[in-house]
């Protein structure tokens, strides 16, 4: 006997509320599948750009703390054209999976969202607030409520799915930047983007360890942050929250819901507890639910919020 | 935790002019097959397959821009590493065959030397005879060493799968190793499938993070830093990529 654990997203119907956050795996529509297989809700495409981008060199990611990685992946991708042939025909697909879209500007993010008609995603992600990537996120300045309400506009003339967009946790005014995505026609906030940047020398050779010198922070040590954040963006508006960052159990999912996720994002969790990380939580967050008397997840959200 | 660890290059061997040996002051435990995550600081990071334990040594072949500069450090430079990672080599059986191309050698190099108690037939291709490497020490434990270049310029005119087909008109193995360019582990394998023999390949694709979490390493469905490098005949058989596609740096597909 374990709950339900089924959720509705922005008119999505999910299984469950674990989805595979953007940037992991999420290179092929096999490797999309074998999350599916894996027990993931959701699955979200790695960031698509107009044109093909090789990235930042090696390193790109390095654990720092048991608790703490840094990346600086810089957004490698095949680019628009490469993708669409990757992700063609997903109208099969046993899960929904989210295209998760990066441009320079306001036009490109609309160029993106137009051109991906018919590849089958369920949703869209725009992504605004990668603290490691010249030319794009926070440092192309997408992080403020003005560009949010900007660029969140551009692509809603353009498509009719679903629109999450993924925020950063590194700004002082996130009510205002959540608030400017709803009024300007988002369907849901993706929260949080990673944390920083950080950076982590290597004292052997006094060198920088990621090629990028900079990379954004993941894994359990930014939990806090992500919780904070849900919290705050819970209280500002009322379209739903996919609540990402340092979510590794079931206890941390039930966690972020309370602090008002809909539904969790996944992604360095896959290196503490490899791919059964989404049946496992799913498994512990059911556990919870029955111990404590709840029956449905609905019943979860945003209960941190009550006096 | 898993961060680099930098270590002092405590010797240099040429093994050839394209071929250099690189020893620490460590010792490491690995299956033959596991790769370290290489880090030249400022430069790039890349996998290498374990060429010797103990002490610790990785032999690098000069390809490109990142061998080059790996080339030209000497004693006392340092590098860091990270790993072993993935899974290696398994010993299956009394009676084994090992081909490589080119660097593929080195760690089919590293499994015969861990493979006591097993009778090794090598076959060893490399371009021409100024390419071969570790001949000698793949000779002390292997009961035959064949080598095969692809000139002629030493031992078999050809390439080392027209030698393993030859072998096997005579001759049953247990498990047949294989390591080196993809179109030769490809033909190997098909090679093996005829004749009903377990193969075991190690395959390579464009890596990055390392950790398992970023996918660009993968083939099919299939991590190489994870599931891999390493696979075998029931692995292989379900690759729909295997010898037809790769991904470069950006994830695009490039066709073998």
């Amino acid at each position: 006997m374990s709950a339900k654990l089924d959720v509705e997203l922005a008119g999505l119907k999910l299984k469950n509320p674990t989805i595979l956050a953007s940037g992991i795996l999420g290179i092929s529509k096999k490797m999309l599948l074998s999350v599916a297989k894996a027990g993931a809700g959701a699955v979200t495409t790695k960031s698509i750009t107009v044109k093909p981008r090789e990235g930042h060199k090696n390193p790109i990611l390095v654990q720092t703390t048991e608790e703490t990685f840094l990346n600086a992946v810089g957004y490698s991708n095949p680019g628009l054209e490469e993708s669409k042939k990757e992700f063609e025909n997903l109208s099969e697909f046993p899960i929904p999976v989210i295209g998760s879209l990066v441009g320079c500007d306001a036009e490109e993010f609309a160029y993106l969202a137009e051109n991906i008609k018919g590849i089958g995603f369920k949703a869209i992600e725009i992504v605004l607030s990668c603290p490691h990537t010249p030319g794009f996120g926070l440092l192309a300045g997408q992080g403020t409520p003005e560009a949010t309400k900007k660029i969140t506009a551009a692509v809603r003339k353009k498509t009719k799915l679903p629109l999450f967009v993924k925020v950063s946790p590194n700004t002082m005014n996130l009510g205002d930047v959540v608030k400017a995505a709803e009024s300007a026609g988002a369907d849901g906030i993706t929260a949080i983007n990673t944390v920083g940047p950080g950076m982590a020398i290597d004292i052997e050779t006094a060198k920088p360890i990621l090629d990028f010198k900079v990379g954004g922070m993941s894994g359990p040590a930014i939990r806090p942050i992500a919780i904070r954040c849900v919290y705050d963006i819970y209280e500002s508006v009322k379209i739903p929250i996919i609540g990402v960052g340092g979510i590794i159990t079931g206890k941390d999912a039930i966690e972020m819901m309370m602090a008002g996720a809909t539904v969790v994002g996944i992604g360095t969790g896959i290196y503490y507890r490899e791919l059964e990380v989404f049946k496992k939580i799913c498994d512990e967050i059911s556990e919870f639910m029955k111990s404590h008397g709840y029956s449905r997840l609905k019943d979860i959200v945003g209960i941190a919020h009550r006096d | 935790m898993e961060k680099q660890e930098v270590l002092e290059i405590k010797s240099v061997v040429n093994e050839n002019k394209e071929v250099k040996t690189f020893f620490f002051d460590k010792k490491i435990k690995s299956e033959p097959g596991q790769f370290l995550m290489v880090w030249i600081p400022r430069l790039d990071e890349k996998p290498f397959a374990v060429s010797f334990e103990n002490p610790l040594g990785i032999t690098v072949q000069k390809i490109g821009p990142f061998t080059e500069e790996f080339f030209k450090m000497k004693k006392g430079d340092k590098i860091g590493i990270r790993g072993p990672y993935g899974n290696g080599f398994k010993i299956k059986g009394k009676n084994i065959c090992l081909i490589s191309g080119g660097c593929g050698v080195i760690p089919l190099t590293l499994l015969a030397e861990k493979s006591k108690k097993t009778k090794i037939t090598a076959i060893i291709g490399a371009a021409t005879k100024d390419d071969l490497f570790f001949v000698n020490r793949l000779k002390k434990y292997c009961s035959k060493v064949i080598v095969s270049t692809d000139d002629g310029s030493l031992g078999e005119r050809g390439f080392p799968t027209d030698v393993l087909k030859n072998l096997l008109k005579k001759e049953k193995f247990d498990c047949v190793y294989t390591c080196g360019p993809e179109i030769l582990m490809k033909k190997t394998f098909e090679i093996c499938e005829n004749n009903k023999i377990e193969c075991q390949a190690s395959l390579e694709r464009y890596m990055k993070c390392g950790y398992g979490i970023c996918g660009q390493c993968c083939i099919d469905d299939i991590r190489i830093c994870k599931e891999g490098p390493v696979l075998n005949s029931n692995q292989l058989r379900k690759l729909t990529e295997f010898g037809v596609f790769e991904r470069d740096k950006s994830g695009k597909k490039v066709y073998f």
